[in-house]
């Protein structure tokens, strides 16, 4: 509770007036939610968003301070403005929560998601695929003479970009990690 | 100080020194190691409950009648899952409880063992917090941790599941002192948005206090400031059902209880105000009824310890966050130090706009003949008992809404009532709770015959700890409040809304070793309630009212506050298809 500072006067309307512009425009917002590390924290903080009905675009976990015993959990959700609102309140209720920042609207922040792509081929669909790569800085972490799988680390829109583009070179399979997030310049949380 | 100790030990030990007294529980194999301490001891006293669900809601009367946490205990599997409904109740409540519940060993746990069941998992939507403790020395802590959890902040149940090798096994045990917790909920408000509403409470022309449960959750101390503040600004107050008594009803300022159920000037006066200014109330859909037409004109103000209540269902322009005394004690500081200033002008024009609507008398009705009317009943009830030390459970239906229109509350925590989840069957095991608390008080148990029979085992409860509480039966042969819905929503057609097959209450008493009285006579009432009251003992008063008998006034569901339905006559189509969706 004490992770969410409600702003005051956060609207000079009433209700009513507000209703109406109480905006329909869904905007995708990441969560960095700083938690105690104990058994059930990922229960509660998923039970969360499937028991209130919120969407969960993507969700990593792991620990960042053994001693600590904290972990991070980074969320991208996507809501109306005051849907998000609720979900950080909500986030901010969880007993074993200790932070929850809104990295959307607290600044720049940086996104990074990797994923393993594996791509079967043979002959110019094996050159195009290890070419693009290069154009994408994935790496080839295991490779047969008929497939590869590639390393890829980037924004979602990235990672995206380059398994369309592996799709018609023989896509087979991907794996991804799902968002890791941090706040730009000296701030930071956890 | 270290000790060594078994858990089971630590378990009574840790309830020992967080000052419980009595612990609300049923036995099993899974919590018999902590049962043989109890029985080993002196300090805390155990109620043999007769339905795990009666533990619950015993605790929860327990503590809402005294503001301290209340405790049960149960086996794990079918004891814990009996549980489920308690919990939920008390956490829609905010009932502080703390719920012990035994588990299988813990290298059982996941083995399909006997009476195993998931409880944490079950019960982790249903709790403020939980605990499955697999190492002993962290037993103590956690017991420690559960209270505080419970109690602070905005309250709620919580559970710790306790394997039975934990339960046998020697640990240290850690005082109530080493507990170490970053839970720590904001109590003191933003003293800038506080200026801010002591500001426009200076020129509001039409304000309102609109009250709830986070009043009586606040403690005795938020009641008496509340008071304070309603007399000095002579601002009019109304409270939601679980706001009861935070102000007097007594009080010339009191509009009444607002909401579907809610008196007319209550509701019209939130309608209409330009200050809302809403303590420990949480804009549930009971209240705001359509939320694009709810008090379209006004500036509103939120003091709430929860943020997530805050902006939820309503925007406000003045979000607090915080506990209702802090906030309470720094507005009225604040406004006294401004001068004690408010529109004297645009307050008298506005009271006298309200008491055109109180005019309307909209509770008024008339009792002619011999069959009973509910709200006849209720008044009885009420003119008869209110000079008592007196605390008011009830069961879930027309007859809860009745009581709380019909019976004055005139201090905090005196009014039991399951309000966010309307558990039918709260009501009985509650006022258990709630005498066991107050032995010499006259609890007094509100009830629908219909719900009064969800939780009618715990009359064997009463009888054994010899608990004199009174169930005041409204019996109307009918599940009263579905059979109001199937008339307005429902073409009348009376689905299964009728009670067949209804037990002889006064045999049934007898049965149990209670007193049992009926009544069918409106010449008749007095003496029955007379006799009920005197009686030194529990005592099951069969109350034969009028069957078709409808709450009003009404907001149907999917309308505003000033569309709201006053009397039988003007019931057709009230409810429109779009309010038919809504419950
Ligand atoms: C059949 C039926 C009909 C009903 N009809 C009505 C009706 O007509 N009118 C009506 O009012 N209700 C009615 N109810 C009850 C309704 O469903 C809700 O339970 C009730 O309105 C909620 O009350 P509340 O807003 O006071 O909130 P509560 O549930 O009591 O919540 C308390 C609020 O205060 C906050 N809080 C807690 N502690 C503190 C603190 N220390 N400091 C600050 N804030 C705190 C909490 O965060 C929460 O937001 C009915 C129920 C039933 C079963
Ligand atoms: C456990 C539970 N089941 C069902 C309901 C739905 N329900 C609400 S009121 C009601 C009828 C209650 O009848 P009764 O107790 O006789 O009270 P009355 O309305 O007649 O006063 C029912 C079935 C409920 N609130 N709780």
């Amino acid at each position: 509770m004490a992770a969410l500072k409600i702003k005051k006067g956060a609207t000079s309307h009433s209700a009513y007036d507000l209703r109406s512009h109480f905006s329909d425009v869904i905007e995708r917002h990441t969560l960095a939610v700083i938690v105690e590390n104990e058994p059930g924290v990922l229960a509660r903080v998923i039970g969360l968003f499937s028991g209130r009905g919120y969407n969960i675009e993507s969700l990593t976990v792991a620990e960042i301070d053994h001693e600590g015993h904290r972990s991070r959990i980074t969320i991208v959700t996507s809501g109306t403005p005051q849907v998000i609102v609720q979900i950080k309140a909500q986030l901010g209720r969880i007993v074993p929560v200790h932070e929850v920042h809104d990295l959307t609207v607290e600044g720049a922040s940086v996104e990074r998601e990797l994923a393993l792509l594996k791509v079967r081929g043979q002959g110019d669909h094996r050159v195009e695929a290890l070419r693009l790569a290069d154009i994408f800085r994935a790496s080839v972490v295991d490779s047969t003479l008929e497939s590869f799988v590639f390393e890829i680390t980037g924004t979602p829109e990235k990672i995206d970009a380059f398994a369309d583009l592996m799709r018609p070179l023989g896509l087979q399979e991907v794996a991804r990690t799902g968002v890791a997030a941090l706040a730009r310049g000296e701030v930071a949380h956890g | 100080m270290t000790r060594q100790m078994t858990g089971a030990k630590m378990v009574v030990q840790a309830l020992i020194d967080q000052g419980v007294e009595v612990v609300f529980g049923y036995p099993g194999g899974a919590v018999l190691p902590i049962y043989d301490e109890i029985f080993q001891q002196n300090h805390i006293k155990h109620v043999l409950v007769r339905h795990e669900q009666g533990a619950v809601h015993a605790a929860e009367g327990y503590a809402r009648s005294t503001g301290k946490p209340g405790v049960a205990l149960v086996t794990s599997g079918p004891g814990a899952t009996n549980a489920v409904t308690g919990l939920t109740d008390a956490l829609m409540d905010s009932i502080p409880l703390v719920v012990l519940t035994g588990q299988v060993p813990t290298f059982m746990i996941g083995s399909d063992a006997f009476q195993e069941a998931d409880t944490v998992g079950i019960t982790r939507p249903c709790t403020k917090h939980n605990w499955l403790v697999k190492d002993t020395d962290k037993l103590a802590p956690t017991l420690h941790e559960a209270f505080h959890i419970a109690t602070s902040g905005r309250p709620g149940p919580v559970l710790i599941d306790i394997p039975k090798d934990i339960q046998f096994a020697n640990g240290t045990y850690a005082d109530k002192a080493k507990r170490r917790s970053h839970y720590s909920p904001q109590v003191k408000g933003d003293i800038e948005t506080i200026q801010e509403l002591a500001r426009a409470m200076e020129t509001a022309k039409r304000p309102i206090f609109y009250t709830g449960g986070g009043v009586i959750n606040s403690g005795p101390g938020a009641s008496q400031l509340l008071r304070e503040l309603v007399e000095a600004t002579g601002f009019p107050i109304t409270s939601t059902l679980m706001g009861l008594g935070c102000y007097p009803a007594s009080g010339d300022k009191w509009l009444g209880m607002l909401g579907m159920h809610g008196t007319y000037e209550a509701n019209l006066a939130m309608h209409d105000c330009d200050l809302m200014i809403n303590v420990g109330a949480r804009f549930d859909d009971r209240i705001t009824g359509r939320v694009d037409a709810f008090s379209p004109k006004s500036k509103k103000a939120h003091i709430d310890i929860d943020a997530s209540s805050i902006n939820k269902v309503i925007r406000v322009d003045m979000p607090i966050l915080g506990d209702v005394a802090h906030v309470l004690e720094d507005l009225l500081k604040v406004w006294k130090a401004n001068g004690r200033k408010t529109d004297k002008d645009g307050l008298s024009k506005w009271w006298k706009k309200i008491e055109g609507w109180r005019a309307e008398d909209c509770l008024g009705f008339e009792q002619t003949g011999p069959v009973i009317r509910p709200q006849h009943a209720i008044s009885r009830l009420e003119a008869l008992t209110k000079d008592h030390d007196r605390y008011i459970t009830t069961e879930v239906g027309q007859h809860q809404m009745w009581a709380a229109q019909y019976m004055g509350f005139e201090a905090p925590n005196r009014w039991m009532t399951s309000g966010g989840l309307g558990t039918m069957g709260y009501g009985v095991p509650a006022s258990i709770g709630v005498q066991m608390a107050h032995p010499d008080a006259l609890v007094i148990n509100v009830a629908g015959e219909a719900s009064w029979m969800m939780n009618m085992q715990e009359m064997g409860t009463a009888m054994q700890y010899r608990l004199p509480v009174k169930q005041f039966i409204l019996n109307n042969e009918r599940l009263g409040m579905v059979r109001q819905w199937q008339e307005l929503l429902h073409g009348e057609r009376y689905s299964s809304s009728w009670s067949e097959a209804l037990p002889d209450f006064v045999k049934l008493a007898e049965a149990f070793g209670a007193k049992g009285i009926k009544v069918d006579d409106a010449a008749d009432l007095d003496e029955a309630i007379a006799e009920m009251i005197a009686y030194d003992g529990p005592v099951i008063l069969d109350c034969l009212v009028e069957k078709h008998e409808n709450c009003f006034p009404m907001i149907p569901s999917g309308k505003g506050h000033n569309e709201m339905l006053l009397a039988n006559a003007k019931t057709q189509g009230a409810i429109t298809a779009t309010g038919a969706v809504l419950v």
